[in-house]
């Protein structure tokens, strides 16, 4: 064996030793360290195999994806039964909206991203035009979905449903709540003592009944004290309601921000002669907003999914659209492939809204790290 | 807050004067659409197609009073509701029809100022089984665990026809008729009872209905039927005569197919004349109705028989006390005179 000699300074960084590294080497150290490691490793994969084969199976391999009925599906194929969601996709998407006008939502749908861009992107280029199509969207977007103006048909509120329910009952609340939500954050903090007690009020109350409740007084008890013939339509009732809601708890997220910052701000605020509304626009809000990102997301995303509590008042929301699918003959027992549709529907766009709070936040750190 | 009461007095008193007013039938006619309240999903009552297009007994039911009121079936709004909301949204005006198989009880009839015009289906609990228990009756099922949803009235009626005939049981409570399908389909419970149509409903679910049956024992009274609000009486004869109509067309052989004919020729039988509107029917102008209702309600929809096969033998739901009384069943209709 030779030994090689090197002079004093000049010897060079020796490879590690092998089987530490690359890809034999993680799985020596991670996977087969001693030999219960090397067992369990062994039995997990035997495990997964079967899963994943049992999954992949059930999902796509032995699946169908396009039958008549469950029966001539199973005739098919013994995996999931997709047929019942691509058959509806329409219905679980659209409601009972007429067909022929479906356009209407998908342009509405379009142009949403196209209003909401320069609100959730500030680096947005042309981003004051941008802004006043924001400003008049919710009323185009209103003339559109709901018709009946420039010889646009009109579209009974009974027919909405489906995915586009769900989106519009959770945007109109969230657009909604937010400044709602601010107000009432500010008004409890607020040293007018009639301001302070009816935001108080409002917040305590809201947050101390069940959303549940509260849908029921939108679809029951608001009828008896409206005139009858009033054209009052369930679903804005239920959006109030659902705004109502969350603002309460928006209030309360953005007011735990607003008790963060520290007292030397408003006091610096105070001395350079700041009047209130500077102090709330420069100083308050936008530290308390910032610190407040993670809980209102979190409020909004708690929202959404709340949105499907809709169906115990008899709103066809995806669920409902699910579960009335079910109700047919021909799909009768589907529920599975029914439910992880809409599931995954919600994860979606749940995970959407989370990644984007995620970037603001990153974006918004002004930090020293 | 008796400030509050009487403000509420006032409203509820203004707001019923101003449904007195107008006839209902008017409100149906210058809208030129019914508005009926249906279920949000029960397999054989009511269900979208694939198109989107609701179908099922209660729906055809709706659709009968369309046809018969307005000459077109298609003209209706469904509103859906669930058990909880459906009284409110009917007393609130937001349909004209309740046409969601709701059984017809003393309370809800007076206490909640509606009027129950007539059954369309007698339902009542019942009990299924797989067939490999080799039980034919009810009466067999001593020691069997059943299956059953808590706080229901089918819970008290289980105990109750159980208590009566001697036979002990184990009940496993359960919340939702879904959670206790899954229960029964793995065998913990083996008996599940709920109302007979939807023990069908959910038999057909399975993937082999035919190993499991229901048993012939039914063990309580689910009259279902059509409900309308209080204080409209000549709505509320248009819509259980349209019911009468069905059920009457089925009892003299007239059928979607047959009735054009019909109602053309000059029949022996006086009483389909005048239910075709070949033969005057005295007080059908107090209705406010054409003389070809019963013919549109019969072309569009069918009669009674027609659309019970059509919705509920898929379900393999048999016509037994939903037959005609002639055949041994309960719905016996007044005569068309």
């Amino acid at each position: 064996m030779s030994e090689k000699t090197y002079k004093p300074g000049n010897y060079p960084d020796l490879p590690p030793p092998p089987g530490t590294v690359g890809v034999y080497g993680w799985i020596k150290q991670n996977l087969f360290s001693s030999i219960s490691n090397s067992l369990l490793t062994i039995i997990s994969v035997v495990l997964l195999y079967y899963l994943i084969d049992g999954i992949i199976g059930w999902f796509f391999l032995n699946a169908v994806f396009d039958a008549e009925s469950k029966i001539a599906c199973r005739k098919i194929n013994d995996g999931a039964c997709w047929a019942v969601i691509t058959r509806r996709v329409g219905q679980f998407v659209y409601g009972f909206y007429p067909e022929a006008e479906r356009w209407r939502i998908d342009i509405t749908f379009l142009t949403m991203f196209i209003a909401f861009a320069p609100l959730l992107y500030p680096d947005i280029p042309k981003r004051k035009w941008l802004l006043y199509f924001s400003l008049f969207y919710p009323f185009f977007a209103f003339v559109l979905i709901m018709g009946g103006y420039f010889g646009l048909q009109k579209i009974e509120y009974s027919l909405f449903g489906g995915f586009m329910l769900t989106v519009i009952l959770g945007v109109c609340g969230i657009v909604c709540s937010l400044p709602l939500g601010i107000l009432l954050a500010l008004g409890r903090q607020s040293n007018l003592t009639v301001v302070r007690t009816l935001s108080v009020c409002f917040i305590e109350f809201m947050r101390g009944v069940p959303l549940i409740t509260l849908l029921f007084v939108a679809s029951s008890m608001l009828n008896y004290f409206l005139p009858p013939g009033t054209n009052f339509s369930i679903l804005v009732r239920v959006i109030i309601m659902f705004t109502f809601f969350s603002a309460a708890y928006i209030a309360e997220v953005i007011r735990g921000g607003i008790q963060a910052i520290p007292k030397g701000q408003y006091e610096a605020a105070d001395a350079l002669g700041m009047n209130y509304w500077q102090k709330t626009r420069f100083i308050t809000l936008p530290q308390a907003l910032k610190i407040s990102i993670p809980g209102i997301v979190n409020t909004f995303i708690g929202l959404y999914k709340d949105t499907t509590l809709v169906v115990v008042i008899g709103l066809l929301d995806p669920l409902g659209i699910g579960r009335a699918a079910l109700a047919d003959t021909k799909w009768n027992g589907l529920s599975t492939e029914t439910y992880l549709f809409v599931a995954l529907f919600f994860f979606v766009s749940c995970f959407a809204m989370s990644r984007y709070s995620l970037w603001l936040e990153n974006k918004l750190n002004t930090d020293k790290k | 807050m008796k400030t509050k009461m009487l403000l509420a007095g006032i409203t509820a008193g203004v707001m019923f004067a101003g449904s007195v007013l107008a006839s209902t039938l008017d409100d149906v006619r210058a809208r030129g659409k019914l508005n009926c309240i249906i279920n949000t999903g029960l397999a054989g009552f009511a269900a979208p197609d694939d198109k989107g297009n609701w179908t099922g007994f209660d729906v055809d039911f709706c659709k009968a009073v369309a046809a018969a009121t307005l000459g077109d079936a298609s003209k209706v709004n469904y509103t859906t509701a669930t058990g909880k909301t459906r009284f409110t949204k009917l007393a609130a005006g937001e349909g004209e029809i309740l046409s969601r198989n709701t059984t017809w009880t003393f309370s809800r009839d007076v206490d909640l100022s509606q009027t129950f015009i007539g059954v369309n289906y007698y339902d009542g609990q019942g009990f299924m089984v797989p067939k490999s228990l080799g039980v034919k009756s009810a009466k067999g099922l001593d020691g069997a665990s059943v299956c059953i949803q808590t706080g229901t009235t089918t819970e008290l009626n289980l105990a109750e026809y159980f208590k009566g005939n001697n036979i002990k049981y184990n009940p496993v409570p359960i919340e939702t008729n879904a959670e206790a399908q899954e229960l029964y389909k793995a065998g913990r419970c083996d008996v599940y009872t709920t109302d007979a149509s939807g023990l069908y409903a959910t038999m057909m679910s399975f993937d082999n209905p035919s190993d499991h049956m229901v048993l012939p024992e039914i063990v309580s009274k689910e009259p279902l039927g059509p409900v309308v609000r209080h204080g409209d009486d000549q709505w509320a004869d248009i819509v259980s005569w349209v019911l009468r109509a069905m059920m009457a067309a089925e009892e003299k052989g007239i059928t979607s197919k047959n009735v054009k004919e019909l109602a053309a020729k000059d029949n022996k039988d006086k009483e389909i004349n005048r239910l075709l509107g070949k033969d005057p029917l005295q007080g059908l102008s107090k209705l406010g109705l054409s003389p070809d209702w019963a013919v549109n309600v019969i072309s569009q929809v069918g009669n009674y028989q027609e659309s019970f096969e059509k919705h509920l033998f898929p379900l393999t739901i048999k016509r037994g006390m939903n037959a005609l009384y002639r055949d041994g069943g309960l719905h016996y209709i007044p005569p068309i005179k």
